[in-house]
């Protein structure tokens, strides 16, 4: 039971996908200039997350291993084609605000990523609870980013006034810049808490380094050149 | 003795310039330009200026003891930084956004990136940029200044004389050159500008080549469009808009310009083609920030195509072909 919460929090904090492994860059820069807009592509995309990692983890003893991307790549364009149409029919409106990028969940690379470093390995339960938690990971950190953005940027969270009557908001938070402004930001303040917390000063370098390597997702690969 | 005889390695002489003195030196050098424009623009160009050096001064120390690094606000880098921005900024911006300019250039641009010397963008360029996308109507609310004559237009020159609208009266050769136009704070007193290269040359602060290939080109690339002297349009090109103050004391910054001569000439040749390009088919009306910023972007890339060849240098002969 403790693996499993483990499984589920992992895509959380220790490898968030977006503050710690860098992944899905793209729809983090383009869409967070609202939270209403970022909550929507985060529960898009962690629909999609669970969804392929579930069917992909089904699939991982019959694809074989030269076909598997575009194997993978027809499983997660059909879960994005169904959340498409259902958005376009139920949320029009939050269609409209995410326009292209919703199409693009497709190439997002954390869903990719995940089902190549643990939908691929892993038992269906597993992978389901894996997509679950980057998905929610994933949810948080562009919300964290948009109520930032949108605050200094329009003096509202989720279009609910704050500070809009005093004060006008600064465009910059809005455009491009700012978006790359406050993600570089974020990350900072994350890995210094994340640092701090994890700062023993017994641990010698190599034990870190270990440490470290544990939680990398490219950890197999990188085992296999040491050893070969 | 001992100090005498021992072998170590250069360099070892040192010219007694500190950041200090180089920095006192160029506050001297903006003196006139803060006098021009308080006698121009009133009190409230004085108070921006407080306000602007206060927030920088405390904000340089505050973060410095927060990052326990050493204290070094006396060393004037940051008041400079203070002045320069506010000489930058409309007089009458409410201060509040000023103090936001000051804090962007010292933490974010400044402190962040490693203190003085480490920055990789003119401080204060980046404070006056990030204002003006973030407020662009308080950053474009110009006021008339004093001795203004009757009738005229409280827009900038630039838009007018490049756009070609021939309605409103424009300010005459002379009170250009004395500063009685619209325009930010410290930009606007050629005069005093003048006054302050002069000094900042005598005292060999700043480095010749950067200011002229910027001016140079420009003026060139300008030469080159329309009738440039109809109704004296580029002589207004020049002296208005931030051109002078920018070739002055903002392309002249050490760390973010390159460290050799061909270096800070294509350097300049950067701003002067940035610049040109914005002012006549960009959207906005000034372009000088942008281009002094974009260039300092590039300066470590000219840095690495640029080298100083190392004293006693020699290119290594070629191997003859030995039968």
């Amino acid at each position: 039971m403790k693996k499993k919460w483990q499984i589920l929090t992992n895509g959380i904090i220790k490898e968030n996908p977006t503050l710690v492994l860098l992944l899905g860059m793209c729809p983090t820069l383009a869409i967070t200039t609202g939270v209403i807009s970022a909550l929507g592509m985060g529960l898009a995309t962690t629909f999609v997350l669970v969804g392929s990692n579930t069917v992909i983890s089904l699939l991982r003893k019959f694809v074989q291993k030269t076909v598997r991307i575009p194997a993978y790549i027809v499983v997660i364009a059909g879960f994005v084609t169904m959340v498409e149409m259902l958005m376009k029919s139920y949320l029009p409106s939050l269609y409209g605000a995410l326009g292209i990028y919703l199409p693009l969940i497709v190439v997002n690379c954390i869903i990719l990523g995940r089902a190549e470093l643990f939908a691929s390995q892993n038992t269906v339960g597993d992978s389901a609870l894996d997509g679950l938690g980057m998905g929610a990971g994933f949810t948080l950190a562009l919300c964290l980013i948009a109520a930032v953005r949108e605050f200094f940027g329009t003096g509202c969270i989720a279009e609910i006034a704050i500070t809009e009557e005093w004060m006008p908001g600064m465009t910059f938070f809005i455009l491009p810049a700012g978006g790359f402004f406050t993600l570089g930001m974020i990350i900072a303040i994350v890995r210094y808490i994340t640092e701090k917390r994890n700062r023993d000063p017994q641990k010698n370098c190599r034990e870190r380094e270990e440490e470290f390597c544990e939680s990398c997702p490219n950890r197999a690969i990188c085992q296999n050149e040491k050893e070969g | 003795m001992s100090k005498l005889l021992a072998v170590s390695s250069g360099p070892h002489i040192h010219s007694g310039r500190t950041v200090r003195s180089i920095m006192g030196d160029v506050l001297i050098a903006l003196a006139p330009v803060v006098v021009a424009s308080v006698l121009l623009f009133g009190l409230r160009a004085l108070i921006l200026y407080v306000v602007c050096v206060g927030v920088c001064v405390a904000c340089e120390w505050v973060t410095q003891k927060l990052f326990h690094k050493p204290i070094s606000v006396s060393d004037l880098s940051a008041a400079v930084t203070g002045v320069i921005l506010a000489c930058n900024l409309p007089v009458n911006i409410p201060l509040w956004m000023a103090a936001i300019g000051c804090i962007v250039a010292i933490f974010f641009t400044k402190q962040l990136f490693g203190g003085i010397g480490s920055n990789i963008a003119n401080p204060a360029i980046v404070g006056r940029i990030v204002l003006m996308i973030s407020f662009p109507s308080a950053m474009s609310n110009f006021i008339l200044p004093n001795f203004a004559p009757d009738g005229m237009a409280s827009a900038t020159v630039l838009p007018q004389i490049i756009g070609g609208s021939e309605e409103a009266v424009m300010p005459g050769m002379l009170q250009m050159f004395f500063g009685i136009r619209t325009g930010c704070a410290g930009e606007t007193c050629i005069f005093a500008i003048l006054l302050g290269f002069a000094y900042l040359v005598y005292k060999r602060v700043i480095h010749l080549e950067t200011p002229i290939a910027f001016v140079a080109t420009y003026l060139l690339f300008s030469l080159m469009v329309g009738n440039p002297f109809a109704n004296g349009r580029i002589f207004y090109e020049l002296m208005g808009g931030g051109l002078l103050f920018g070739a002055v004391f903002m392309v002249t910054d050490y760390p973010t310009t390159p460290g050799t001569r061909l270096g800070r000439v294509i350097f300049g040749f950067g701003c002067g083609l940035i610049t040109f390009l914005i002012r006549f088919y960009g959207s906005l009306p000034e372009g000088v920030s942008f281009g002094i910023l974009l260039m300092n972007m590039l300066t470590p890339l000219i840095n690495r195509l640029v080298l100083d060849k190392p004293f006693g240098w020699a290119k290594p002969e070629k191997k003859e072909g030995k039968a």
